[in-house]
C-alpha cells in the first residue's frame, strides 16, 4: 500500500513535470494559466461530487467568494500573502457553515442542489446590487455589476513591488495545481478519504458503523470550498478584475460539465475536462458560425446520454480492453458503483 | 387606502407570477419526478413564439394562449422522445441532461433571433388608483393563473385522462397491466408540462424584454417554488407560491426590489431546512 502510494506520487510528478515543460510550447502561457486554474476548480468539485457524492450546484459561489475575498483584502492590505490565505479560509469557512446547515439537516440530492443553487444566486444578486458607493469593505468598493478592478496582484511574499506575472505566474499556478492534486490524493488515501468513499456508496451503512456522516461530509465540503476559493484567488490575479459573473449560474454549470465530461470518481478526469473544455471554448470563441453555448449544451446532453461515466474512465476501459486484459472484469462492479452514486 | 389596495394587487400579482412560471415544472416534477432545468428556456421559446406570431399579424391573445403553448409543447415532445425518456428514474442525470438542453436552446435562440432584446407592448392599458398607477396587464396575469390552477384541478381530478395519468405515475406497472401504455402517458404529460411552460413564457413576454438568456431569470425561482412545495402537485404549488410571493413583496415594499428577491431566496433556504421534503410533506398531506 505504502509502496504504491509512493509510486503514484512519483508518476504524478513526472507527468506533471512533462506537461508543464511541454504545454507552453503548444499554447500561450496566458491561456494556459487560466486552463490550469479551471483545472483546479474542476478538481474541487470532482473531490466533493466524485468522491463524496455531494452534488453541489453552486461551486461557483466558493470560486467567486475566493476571488472577491482576495480582491477586497488585497486592496485593504496592499500585499498579497495574507489575502491569498484569506481567499482559501473564507470560502472554506463559508462552505463549512453551509455544509453544516445542510448535512445536519439531512438534506440530500435535489434539495442539496436547490440550496447550493439558491446560495449562489443570493450572492450573485447581492453583489450585483452593490454599485452604490456606500457598499464598501474597508477601502474596497464592491462596485456592483462592474466588479472590482485595480487591486494589488500577486507578489513575492514580503515584497509588494515584486509582482509575479506572465510566465512565472503560469509556473506558480501549475505548481499549485500539482500540490493541490497531491494533497487530494493523500486525502483520499487517508482513512478520512476511505470513509468518505464509504459514505458516497452507502450513507446509512456508514452511520450504522458509527461514523459521524454529517460531520465528515461537512468537512469534505469545506475542503472542496477551500480549493475552489484558492482557484478563485488565482483567477482574480490572472484577470486582474473580479466581477459578479464569477458567481453566475453559467459558471456553476460549466464546472459540473467539466466533471461529467472528464469523469466522475477520478482525480485527473475533472482537471482534464476543465482544461480541455475551456480550451475548446476558447477556440470556438474565435469563430462565429456556431454559437458557443449551443455546443457546450450539446456536449453535456450527449455525455449524459452516451458516456455518463466520462471520458477518462471510458478511455481507461478502452485501453484495458484493447490489450485484452479481460481478467479485470471491472464492468459490472463499476456500473453498480455509479448507480448508487446517484441514488 | 389606495396604497394598501395597490400592495394587495401587487402581492396577488407576485403569487400569480410564481404560480404561472412554476406550473409547467410542477406538472413534470410532481407527476414524473423529472426536474426539467430547460424549463426557463421553454418559457423563453414561448415568448419568442408569441413575438414572432404577432409580428406575422396574429392576434396577440391567440398567439399567447394558443400558438405559443402548442409550439413549445411540440418542442417538449421532441425533447422527451430524444433525451428524457432514456433517463426516467435517474433524477440527477435528467437534471444534468436538461441543463445541457437549456444551454443548447440558449445557443440556438441566439443564432436564430440574435443576442438583442425584443419585446411587444402590453395589450391592456394601465389605470390609476388614487395617486398610483396600476398595470392593467397584472389583472390578466392573475386571471390566467387562477384559470390555470382550476384547469389543472379539473383535468387531474375530474377527467378520465387525469385519473389514468395519476395512476400511471403511482404504479406504472399496474397501469400497463390494465392496458395503458406508460410510455405514451409520460409523453403526453411532458407535452402538457412543456405547453404550460410555453404559456407562462408567452403571457409574461409583454412585461419583459426578451433575450435568449432570459430563461435563467425564471428557472431558479420556479425550481425553488416546486421543490419547496413538495410532493403534492397543486397544493404544493399554491402554498409555496403564496408564501414566497408574500415574503418577497413585503421586502420589496419595505426595502428594495433586490432585497425582495434575496428575501425570497433566503426564505427558500430556511423553509427547506425546516421542512426538507417541502411544505406538503408536512401540511396538506395526501392532497393533490
Amino acid at each position: 500500500m505504502h509502496r504504491s502510494a509512493k509510486q503514484e506520487t512519483l508518476t504524478t510528478l513526472t507527468v506533471a513535470a512533462g506537461l508543464i515543460w511541454l504545454m507552453p510550447m503548444l499554447i500561450g502561457t496566458y491561456t494556459l494559466t487560466v486552463l490550469v486554474i479551471y483545472g483546479m476548480l474542476g478538481l474541487s468539485l470532482g473531490l466533493i461530487w466524485g468522491f463524496g457524492g455531494i452534488l453541489c450546484f453552486g461551486q461557483a459561489a466558493f470560486f467567486g467568494l475566493g476571488a472577491y475575498t482576495y480582491a477586497i483584502a488585497a486592496i485593504n492590505i496592499g500585499e498579497s500573502t495574507l489575502p491569498m490565505l484569506l481567499a482559501v479560509l473564507v470560502p472554506a469557512g463559508f462552505a463549512l457553515l453551509l455544509g453544516a446547515m445542510m448535512f445536519y439537516g439531512r438534506l440530500t440530492d435535489v434539495y442539496l442542489g436547490v440550496i447550493t443553487l439558491v446560495v449562489t444566486l443570493i450572492l450573485f444578486k447581492f453583489i450585483n446590487s452593490t454599485a452604490a458607493p456606500h457598499y464598501k469593505i474597508g477601502s474596497a468598493r464592491l462596485g456592483g455589476f462592474n466588479g472590482i478592478p485595480g487591486f494589488q496582484t500577486l507578489n513575492v511574499p514580503g515584497d509588494p513591488d515584486a509582482y509575479i506575472w506572465g510566465d512565472a505566474y503560469f509556473y506558480l499556478c501549475a505548481l499549485t495545481l500539482v500540490l493541490v492534486y497531491l494533497l487530494v490524493s493523500w486525502l483520499l488515501r487517508s482513512s478520512f478519504g476511505r470513509v468518505a468513499l464509504g459514505i458516497r456508496e452507502n450513507e446509512t451503512r456508514m452511520s450504522l458503523m458509527g461514523y459521524d456522516v454529517a460531520a465528515r461530509k461537512t468537512v469534505l465540503f469545506a475542503i472542496g470550498g477551500g480549493i475552489a476559493g484558492l482557484a478563485g484567488a488565482l483567477f482574480a490575479n490572472w484577470g486582474e478584475i473580479v466581477t459578479p459573473g464569477l458567481f453566475s449560474l453559467g459558471q456553476s454549470a460549466e464546472i459540473i460539465i467539466w466533471c461529467i465530461v472528464g469523469g466522475l470518481g477520478t482525480r485527473f478526469g475533472p482537471v482534464l475536462g476543465a482544461a480541455g473544455l475551456a480550451y475548446m471554448k476558447f477556440l470556438l470563441g474565435q469563430q462565429s458560425l456556431v454559437d458557443n453555448t449551443l455546443i457546450t449544451g450539446l456536449i453535456l446532453v450527449l455525455f449524459v446520454l452516451f458516456l455518463p461515466k466520462g471520458l477518462l474512465p471510458a478511455l481507461t476501459q478502452l485501453w484495458r480492453a484493447s490489450i485484452g486484459r479481460s481478467r479485470f472484469g471491472r464492468k459490472p462492479q463499476n456500473r453498480r458503483m455509479r448507480r448508487s452514486n446517484h441514488g | 387606502m389606495d396604497l394598501s389596495f395597490v400592495i394587495l394587487i401587487e402581492m396577488l400579482y407576485a403569487v400569480a407570477t410564481l404560480v404561472l412560471i412554476s406550473a409547467g415544472l410542477a406538472v413534470v416534477f410532481g407527476m414524473m419526478k423529472v426536474i426539467n432545468l430547460a424549463h426557463g428556456e421553454f418559457m423563453m421559446l414561448g415568448g419568442y413564439a408569441t413575438i414572432t406570431a404577432t409580428s406575422l399579424g396574429v392576434n396577440v391573445f391567440v398567439a399567447m394562449l394558443v400558438i405559443a403553448p402548442l409550439i413549445v409543447g411540440l418542442i417538449g415532445l421532441v425533447v422527451e422522445r430524444l433525451v428524457i425518456r432514456h433517463l426516467y428514474g435517474r433524477l440527477v442525470d435528467t437534471m444534468l441532461a436538461t441543463w445541457g438542453l437549456s444551454l443548447f436552446f440558449i445557443g440556438a435562440a441566439t443564432m436564430i433571433f440574435g443576442n438583442t432584446t425584443t419585446g411587444i407592448s402590453t395589450p391592456i392599458p394601465g389605470f390609476a388608483v388614487g395617486a398610483y398607477q396600476i398595470n392593467g396587464y397584472n389583472f390578466f396575469i392573475i386571471l390566467v393563473a387562477i384559470a390555470l390552477v382550476l384547469a389543472l384541478l379539473a383535468v387531474l381530478k375530474g377527467s378520465r385522462a387525469g385519473l389514468i395519468a395519476r395512476g400511471a405515475m403511482q404504479r406504472s406497472d399496474m397501469a400497463a397491466a390494465l392496458g395503458y401504455s406508460p410510455d405514451r402517458i409520460y409523453m403526453a404529460t411532458f407535452f402538457c408540462g412543456s405547453a404550460l411552460s410555453g404559456l407562462a413564457g408567452a403571457v409574461l413576454a409583454p412585461l419583459v424584454g426578451l433575450v435568449p438568456t432570459s430563461g435563467g431569470a425564471y428557472i431558479a425561482k420556479s425550481f425553488i417554488t416546486v421543490i419547496a412545495g413538495g410532493p403534492a402537485l397543486i397544493a404544493g404549488l399554491i402554498s409555496s407560491a403564496t408564501s414566497f410571493g408574500i415574503v418577497s413583496q413585503i421586502f420589496t415594499f419595505a426595502v428594495s426590489p433586490v432585497m425582495g428577491e434575496v428575501a425570497l431566496l433566503v426564505a427558500a433556504v430556511i423553509l427547506l431546512r425546516l421542512m426538507p421534503q417541502g411544505i406538503t410533506s408536512r401540511f396538506f398531506k395526501g392532497k393533490l
